[in-house]
């Protein structure tokens, strides 16, 4: 089975309107950039993205956003985005915040086929609401449920072409849990290989959980907040 | 009366050798610098690194290498990589010793709310609620007033919740408090700050034992 796809357009195909989408990256740390360019490209719309955060105006889900191709997102943390803010205030965009370790686990969940789980997190606020409530150990946990999703995107350093997958530093985030979250997972990566080429020792996602991927050009890898320190004199 | 970096500095003295330590974005993150000399001491950033070191130099900031701030950083020597549910693992499995972190408010019960003001623009939670249900050691950082001279330390939050009967220890501007009993317990006053202060800036019910030093910078 041939899971090499020549670039994004055509990786993408089957992606249709009013789709659930997982998207990996933290920020705009390991994100699939030129997945989401593609997406753009393509017009689909009444997008469900679910991702960690939303881009911001001009990069990353920002760029969907903006082409109000999202109906909504299921985000921890939408950060400073304008575009964004105006279309939740409006009521054009649904917005569902999750605490980050919750959706992570969900996400993890769902490929791994655990329905639901008990977390302490949320409990006594309002994400709490509405949900099941069970004491373990004498502290009470909400019940959470897995989350799967029509297609998943993720960016990778490097995969073979049997979809072996390895990350760099903290561009490895939530791409690792969503690629065993969706039943179709599109990777894209800086750098294709021949099976045999990575290590079997450090394959962060085995290439079970990958049913396409192509080799990404011109990452531009933006960064959010520069920060440094001083060189020693 | 403490600035932001007194705050740091007297969090920085919580600090014991061999802790596994999460920092808060704002005052929280100052507390790396103030380290005490031989001691080690591993941050962890809940979007995947253990061993999180200083912000890079000019020309070696890395896109791929950021703390949960999205802000550059470095790796230590020893250093350890790893996905957003391990690392959430590692938060909710109580592995990190003590968490840092700024709050909009505080309870007497040990309540705190700091993502959400009804209202205004609403930009999440993001690791805050797991952080706070799991971990067994939680210092708030915060100045005890706001702006217009409101107490932040209240009988009861007024804001959205993060969490429930939590946080333990806090140390704002003005004093270091112990939370227990339904009740903040004064335990050091800052450099300057009388307990009169300490009780005009304080909303909830407070406990002042008959001395309560000064703290030692």
């Amino acid at each position: 089975m041939n899971k090499v796809y020549p670039n994004a357009e055509e990786a993408i195909k089957g992606i249709v309107d009013g789709m659930t989408l997982m998207v990996g990256g933290f920020g705009l740390c390991g994100i699939p950039e030129n997945s989401i360019t593609a997406l753009v490209r393509s017009g689909i719309k009444k997008l469900t993205c679910i991702s960690n955060n939303a881009g911001v105006d001009d990069f990353g889900l920002g760029l969907l956003l903006q082409n109000r191709q999202i109906k909504k997102m299921i985000s921890s943390y939408v950060g400073e985005n304008e575009e964004f803010e105006r279309q939740m205030l409006s009521g054009e965009l649904e917005v569902d915040l999750i605490p980050q370790g919750s959706l992570a686990e969900r996400c993890r969940a769902g490929g791994a086929g655990i329905p639901a789980f008990y977390t302490p997190a949320g409990y006594g606020t309002e994400i709490a609401e509405g949900k099941e409530v069970k004491v373990f150990d004498g502290k009470p946990h909400i019940l959470e449920s897995a989350m799967k999703a029509d297609f998943a995107i993720v960016k990778a350093w490097k995969g073979d072409t049997l979809g072996n997958l390895v990350f760099k530093a903290t561009a490895r985030n939530f791409n690792e849990v969503m690629a065993m979250a969706g039943k179709i997972t599109i990777a894209e990566v800086e750098e294709l290989v021949e099976p045999g080429q990575l290590d079997p020792n450090y394959i962060h996602v085995p290439g079970i959980f990958v049913q396409r991927i192509f080799q990404g050009t011109h990452y531009e890898k933006r960064i959010e907040q520069k920060t440094l320190r001083p060189k020693p004199q | 009366m403490l600035d932001k970096t007194g705050i740091a500095k007297r969090i920085a003295q919580e600090l014991q050798d061999g802790w596994y330590v999460n920092l808060g974005i704002g005052i929280p993150t100052l507390v790396a610098n103030y380290v005490p000399e031989g001691m080690s001491v591993e941050f962890q950033s809940e979007n995947g690194i253990l061993g999180m070191g200083p912000f890079p130099f000019e020309g070696e900031e890395d896109a791929d290498l950021i703390n949960a701030g999205k802000q550059t950083v470095t790796l230590k020597s020893g250093a350890a990589i790893f996905d957003s549910s391990m690392s959430f693992a590692m938060i909710r499995g109580k592995h990190i010793q003590l968490t840092v972190l700024g709050a909009m408010e505080v309870s007497q019960d040990g309540d705190i709310a700091n993502w959400k003001v009804p209202g205004k623009m609403v930009k999440g939670m993001g690791g805050a609620m797991d952080l706070v249900a799991s971990a067994d050691n939680i210092i708030v950082a915060m100045m005890q007033t706001d702006k217009e001279g409101n107490s932040k330390l209240l009988p009861k939050c007024s804001l959205p919740l993060t969490g429930v009967k939590c946080v333990k220890k806090i140390v704002t501007n003005l004093a270091v408090m112990e939370i227990k009993d339904g009740a903040f317990h004064l335990l050091e006053r800052a450099p300057g700050v009388s307990v009169e202060e300490i009780r005009r800036a304080t909303a909830g019910l407070l406990v002042v034992p008959g001395e309560v030093p000064e703290m030692k910078l």
